[in-house]
């Protein structure tokens, strides 16, 4: 085999219906660069842990599962953050395509280099996440930048990707009417703008964090509810 | 040619008895959606208000609302009951009253006893001095048995034999009343039994001669007990409202006579619909009387009772009938068999509230129109009350005039009927073959004594071989058993409308079970592939297991673990077969355990896989709670692994999800449970319960009862009110794997 290159992955769900179109299969990759308070997934975050796969084995895996993927569904990969490990991502989805089976990608955005436009070239659906409206916020909570997350954006335009845009909406930071707005701006940025979903922040994540020994920082904010999403879906 | 016939479509279905050629020539597939369908009436809100307070009444009194202990329960042995005589559209009732029990002890006089002692009444002397005279089913199977067979009874290795009470799984055609009328159906029958006596007649002519009398018998009874309700069912149906009832009225005849462990009704709403697609066009009705009429006869099915033990429902719990409708499915020329009415019968669940009966059971194909399969997800995330069985499977096997017995049992309608019993507990099998044939709880020598376990580390080879060695005995007391259940249930509970109501020559399956598959997969991969070592109490008897290390577990669509399913399942199967069976009837199995689960695991030590001694099994084929840690859809693979051909009486999975885990909004929901069906399905997976709520809406349910009347949910192979089960049964399902990703 010519890809023996090895991917660090998380874990995997065989059922996934919230990340992505249709039915998918969902590769959690391994470790990721940013350190967004709200983080869902702080197991993920290192790069040391998680278990080495090929790409043969997660396809071999993925193929297990096509005949619920339906004219929609397929494989997601998501994290952590895919694009840290890019250059098996577009070994993967090349792959993934070989099989007849769509691919999306689940990103906080990343710097464009060579491994992410081969993953571009073979990704039909691109969810990214836009945390905050501002550079400021960017580098104070996240340690990136939005110009980052912009010019990701603009580089799936040259590959036409349908774009679902995500934000996750958590009360006091990031729950006014003016951010929601602002966001709902940005997004417009992405030519196939699918939509905008906005995600609630929820604390199901403390026992994550207690197990791992790490102080989650929004362990005093409250969860955000159905009806402040309601409202704010409107704006969009 | 009847004159109630006219507008209908001829062909052959005229001149002999042949519903499919008359539903073939004259149904209206259906392939739009469910915006045409009507809420209840005022009439039917008020009706079903007075049934609402039965139902309360009937749990508040501990689940039996009243006993008439008097009356040996048959088609005419009551006077006329309703439940609301000016404002019924279809009526009868299986007593003089609405919820009121009947005893039928020609099963046996001990379940009746035992049944009216449990809930505060004692069994008339009347009933207890006629049947001092009679043989009944019961009373003629434990004048054969064995001292094997009540051993293997007694340690539980096989449970559920239906030898105390009616055998059930039998559907009789009661489409045949509506559209044929009594008489028609007499005279062919006459027509059958003289041919029969022209020939040599030896034993099992005679029997069928007597069985052809019994049957003319009670198609007499039948009309009688419908003229009582000022119906003449002699002669076919005229329109709409009649064909329900002339129907209805096979069906009460059938449940009047025989209490059988499962009644299904068959496939009925398509067969209704072509009497309701004539009234329509001849607008004779409007739409929303045809859903009034439907809504009414389903409250009627939802009024059918048995007397049951305490003990019964441990084992099938919730009181259940099983009144199993075949829903949908597809033509084998190709066009769908979804009509109006597949919509109807199931929007009853939301003019009626949610409930489990009737077993809502869709024939489903991924060639299904999209329409429908829509609304089904849509019912199931509402309702949680319908199941899914694989027309693309069942078709080629049972053609397009199928319906389902029980839970998960396909049969031609009309053309086939079973003997089903019980279940044979595949890990105590393990269990006993370790230990030389001794039941390893009791020590007690169940199978003939021979090689047991020796060593200290079990290992697979050795283990295998010893199974091999009390397989055979195993599948030969089974067989024997059940050959002795069913050759006395013809002789002394026989069902004689509903057999009248099926060809005279019919195929006959007998349908065995097996229960414990994940628990026993488990273990043997657990010997395979980790280190076992046995333990063994001070008289030598292995009684528990130090596991080291990890092994694969059935569930997760790993082949290791997946294929010891399989393989097992096969070698029971095919040793099964080996045994003759009465009537030459064709062998098939079922893995399927209803609710009985619980009560399986209570019987069982403990087990390999680290499974403690008592707690519960798996349900039907399901992988052990918890153990499918791959996610839904690996569950799912795994258990489309098992093979339908060795399994055609079915492969019953009962499947919860959280309603979030499928998807953000509500249409994105159903696509996906429509897809996840379609996926399960396309890998020839047989059946599917559906369950989409979460774990703490059932703990709260469990804790405040009050909140939720009419919850409702799907376990083995039929849907139950959660508050008809027992703690300890509510406690099981609340521990099953909810697929979700939180």
């Amino acid at each position: 085999m010519e890809n023996q290159l090895l991917g660090k992955v998380h874990s995997f769900q065989s059922l996934g219906a919230v990340d992505g179109p249709g039915i998918r299969f969902v590769v959690f990759m391994q470790g990721c660069p940013y350190r967004c308070p709200y983080c869902h997934n702080p197991d993920t975050r290192p790069f040391s842990g998680g278990e080495e796969y090929t790409v043969e084995e997660i396809v071999k895996k993925a193929v297990r599962f096509k005949s619920y993927f339906g004219e929609k569904g397929g494989v997601t990969v998501s994290g952590g953050e895919p694009l840290a490990q890019a250059e098996f991502v577009a070994a993967l989805f090349e792959e993934l395509h070989k099989a007849g089976i769509n691919t999306a990608l689940d990103t906080a955005g990343y710097p464009v280099n060579e491994a992410v436009k081969k993953v571009l070239e073979h990704t039909d659906t691109v969810l990214c996440d836009i945390k905050f409206p501002t550079d400021e916020q960017y580098k104070n909570y996240i340690g990136t930048s939005l110009d980052t997350v912009l010019n990701f954006i603009d580089e799936c335009n040259k590959y036409d990707i349908s774009i679902i845009i995500r934000h996750v909406v958590v009360p006091g930071m990031t729950d006014s009417v003016e951010n929601i707005k602002q966001i709902a701006a940005l997004a417009k940025r992405a030519k196939s703008l699918q939509k905008i979903e906005l995600l609630p922040f929820k604390k199901l994540c403390v026992q994550k964090y207690d197990e791992l020994g790490i102080d989650f920082p929004l362990k005093n904010t409250p969860e955000c509810d159905t009806k402040t999403i309601d409202k704010l879906k409107n704006l969009l | 040619m009847f004159e109630q016939w006219n507008g209908f479509k001829a062909g052959k279905w005229q001149d002999e008895i042949n519903v499919r050629d008359f539903i073939q020539l004259n149904y209206t597939p259906y392939e739009g959606d469910e915006s045409f369908l009507a809420g209840p009436t005022d009439r039917t809100k008020k009706v079903y208000e007075k049934f609402d307070a039965l139902l309360k009444e009937e749990q508040a009194k501990g689940g039996v609302l009243d006993v008439d202990t008097v009356t040996v329960s048959s088609l005419t042995a009551y006077i006329p009951g309703y439940l609301d005589k000016e404002n019924e559209i279809i009526v009868g009732l299986q007593t003089d009253k609405p919820l009121r029990r009947g005893v039928n002890p020609f099963g046996g006089m001990n379940m009746v006893r035992k049944a009216c002692k449990a809930y505060g009444y004692e069994l008339s002397e009347v009933v207890e001095e006629e049947f001092r005279y009679r043989t009944t089913h019961n009373d003629g199977v434990f004048r054969v048995y064995n001292d094997e067979i009540r051993a293997a009874r007694h340690t539980g290795i096989i449970t559920g034999l239906p030898d105390a009470y009616g055998r059930g799984r039998i559907i009789g055609d009661y489409r045949r009343v509506a559209l044929y009328g009594v008489d028609k159906l007499i005279e062919e029958k006459l027509r059958d039994k003289a041919a029969i006596a022209a020939n040599d007649v030896l034993a099992e002519d005679i029997r069928r001669l007597e069985e052809l009398f019994q049957q003319i018998n009670f198609l007499g009874k039948l009309k009688e007990m419908a003229a009582m309700y000022d119906c003449d069912i002699s002669v076919p149906a005229k329109d709409s409202r009649e064909a329900v009832q002339w129907l209805y009225f096979g069906y009460l005849g059938a449940i009047k006579e025989q209490n059988g462990a499962a009644m299904s009704l068959g496939r009925t709403s398509t067969f209704l619909d072509i009497y309701f697609e004539r009234d329509l066009k001849n607008g004779t009705y409007t739409e929303e009387q045809i859903q009034e009429i439907m809504d009414d006869f389903v409250m009627k099915l939802r009024m059918a009772r048995h007397l049951r033990t305490p003990e019964y429902n441990e084992l099938f719990a919730g009181d259940p009938m099983w009144i199993t409708e075949a829903i949908g499915g597809m033509g084998e020329d190709g066009r769908t068999l979804v009509t109006k009415n597949s919509f109807r019968v199931l929007h009853t669940l939301y003019n009626l509230n949610p409930s489990a009966e009737p077993n809502m059971t869709v024939l489903w194909s991924t060639q299904l129109p999209h329409a429908f399969k829509r609304f089904c997800a849509k019912v199931s995330c509402d309702t949680d009350s319908i199941q899914y069985e694989n027309d693309d499977v069942m078709r080629p096997v049972y053609g397009d005039d199928y319906a389902i017995a029980c839970c998960v049992s396909a049969m031609r309608v009309g053309k086939d009927m079973q003997f089903f019993g019980a279940r044979a507990n595949l890990v105590k099998l393990l269990l006993m073959a370790l230990n030389g044939g001794k039941d390893e709880k009791s020590g007690m020598q169940v199978a003939p004594a021979g090689k047991k376990f020796e060593g200290e580390y079990l290992d697979y080879d050795t283990v295998l071989d010893l199974m091999n060695e009390y397989r055979p005995w195993l599948a030969k007391t089974y067989v024997k058993a059940m050959n002795m259940i069913h050759y006395m249930h013809d002789k002394y509970a026989y069902e004689k409308v509903q057999m009248a109501l099926h060809d005279t020559d019919v195929h006959r399956y007998m349908a065995f079970g097996a229960a414990g598959l994940s628990v026993l997969a488990d273990s043997l991969s657990a010997i395979k592939y980790a280190k076992v070592k046995v333990i063994r109490d001070e008289n030598g008897l292995i009684t528990d297991f130090e596991t080291t290390g990890d092994f694969p577990k059935y569930g997760n669509d790993d082949d290791r673990a997946d294929m010891i399913a399989k393989e097992q399942i096969e070698l029971f199967f095919n040793e099964l077969k080996k045994v003759p069976t009465y009537r030459d009837a064709e062998h098939t199995l079922s893995i399927l355990t209803i609710t009985s689960n619980v009560v399986y695991g209570k019987k069982t030590g403990n087990t390999p896989d680290g499974r403690r001694a008592g707690e519960p099994f798996a349900p039907g084929a399901n992988p052990m709670h918890g153990r499918d840690a791959s996610g839904a859809l690996a569950s799912l693979n795994s258990v489309a692994k098992l093979s339908y051909d060795c399994c055609k009486d079915g492969i019953s999975n009962t499947f919860c999800v959280i309603p979030q885990a499928l998807g953000a909004d509500n249409e994105t929901r159903y696509e996906n449970l429509s897809g996840i069906i379609d996926g399960y399905f396309s890998q020839n997976a047989q059946h599917i319960n559906i369950n989409v709520f979460d774990r703490e809406m059932l703990i709260d349910a469990s804790e405040h009862p009050e909140k939720y009347p009419n919850l409702t949910i799907r376990v083995s192979g039929y849907a139950v009110n959660f508050h008809k089960l027992s703690k300890e049964q509510q406690r099981e399902v609340i521990a099953r794997t909810f697929h979700g990703n939180m």
